[in-house]
């Protein structure tokens, strides 16, 4: 399943890559393929902006925005004119619990 | 050694994974989230790995320096920073506790299934309740206005007409709500389009089409007119929330849907709204 296109804010310096791969394993989408010592973004698309991939880069050489997903704190930021906000105690704060309970969540 | 989270049922999935293997764990607080929302939030961090690896003296306890992450803790961890800091070795594991043993038997590498996550059928249907019980009250609520609007015309209000074509349009409402929410997230990938909103509208218009063949056929054009658009709207609202249940969607997709969408369902609702009140006057 895809989401829409062109909407990802992910960058990748290649230039900066040292080819270490990680940023191929803590992707739970496939968005990197490392080859030949060096990163390529396979699947832009793909990406859901979870930010692992910059977090874990050991040269910073990728760079994402990553944030809330749910479609509520986004209107309710948008209404409120307030970031958005994530969290168990506040407005989609039933987000993980679903997730949870559905066991997509380890 | 394993690390997790100390969310009871992250806990539980994990040591379930265990049964038999020689291992330690370690559980973070993450003020009981799981691991992939507390390393968003940023409570599954590398700071407090390594401040829980010093409070329990683990170098006191195992002689090994590796330690086992779960992959969804790296949007909060950065390995190599956490390895210089603490002295273990860290390594993400697969996403599912339950690939850890082929995960374990492989030598630590992972296949490229264990490390994606995934949306399954029955894992799409299990979240798709709570959208319904959220949203609920509002929908009752605008079925309950479609009910009274439908008992208006020129003949002023009519009791009876509000309970008939009121209540028939009432149960149809709520029944296309509950099977759109069902139904939403259980088709999703089949749905046409992108969007969620638009797999909404699409899924919408086709539930308010069933119901009017079945019990409205003998609707006029304009209430007809205005129930798919009304259904449809709905629909596409109600699937547009759903984006933040999944696990493949964006901030930024989500964002630019909503930015777009909104206006567009405020619009469908209302002209939707003004038609189907029209419609009584319609009606012979
Ligand atoms: S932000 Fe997350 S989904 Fe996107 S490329 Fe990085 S690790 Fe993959
Ligand atoms: S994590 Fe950074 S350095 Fe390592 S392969 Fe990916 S882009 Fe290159």
């Amino acid at each position: 399943m895809k989401y829409l296109s062109d909407q990802i804010s992910l960058r990748l310096d290649a230039g900066r890559c040292i080819g270490c791969g990680l940023c191929e394993t803590v992707c739970p989408h496939g968005v990197f393929l490392v080859q030949r010592g060096k990163a390529q973004i396979r699947d832009r698309d793909a990406c859901i902006e979870c930010g692992a991939c910059a977090r874990n880069c050991p040269v910073d050489a990728i760079a994402v925005d990553s944030g809330v997903g749910c479609a509520q704190a986004i209107i309710n930021g948008l209404l409120t004119g307030q970031e958005t906000c994530c969290g168990e105690r506040s407005c989609c704060g039933a987000k993980p619990t679903e997730k949870r309970r559905a066991g997509l969540i380890p | 050694m394993f690390v997790t989270a100390n969310y009871k049922l992250s806990f539980d999935h994990l040591r379930r994974a265990l049964a038999g293997i020689d291992g330690w764990i370690l559980a973070l607080d993450t003020k009981g989230v799981n691991v992939w929302c507390a390393a968003g939030e940023g409570n599954f961090s590398t700071e407090e790995l390594v401040r829980r690896l010093r409070d329990v003296q683990l170098d006191q306890v195992v002689s090994h320096r590796n330690l086992i992450l779960p992959q969804l803790a790296a949007p909060g961890v950065n390995a190599f920073e956490a390895t210089k800091l603490s002295g273990f070795r860290v390594v993400y594991g697969p996403v599912y506790a339950r690939d850890l043993p082929r995960f374990l038997a492989a030598g630590c590498t992972a296949t490229t299934d264990m490390r994606r996550v995934h949306f399954r059928w029955h894992e799409r249907l299990a979240v798709a309740p709570l959208e319904l019980v959220i949203h609920f009250k509002r929908a009752l609520l605008a079925g309950l206005a479609l009910a009274l609007l439908a008992g208006i015309s020129p003949a002023g209000f009519s009791w009876s007409r509000m309970t008939s074509l009121g209540g028939l349009a009432l149960a149809l409402w709520v029944a296309a709500y509950v099977l759109a929410g069902l139904l939403g997230p259980l088709l999703l990938p089949w749905l046409p389009m992108r969007a969620f909103a638009l797999k909404g509208a699409a899924l919408g218009a086709a539930l308010a089409a069933a119901g009017l063949a079945t019990f409205g056929a003998s609707w006029p054009f304009l209430r007809m007119a205005a129930w798919l658009l009304l259904v449809a709207t709905g629909t596409s609202f109600l699937l547009l929330n759903f984006t933040g249940c999944t696990t493949f969607t964006s901030p930024s997709g989500v964002r630019r849907e909503v930015r777009w969408a909104l206006p567009a369902q405020s619009a469908g609702a209302a002209i939707g709204l003004a038609a189907w009140a029209l419609a009584g006057w319609q009606m012979p």
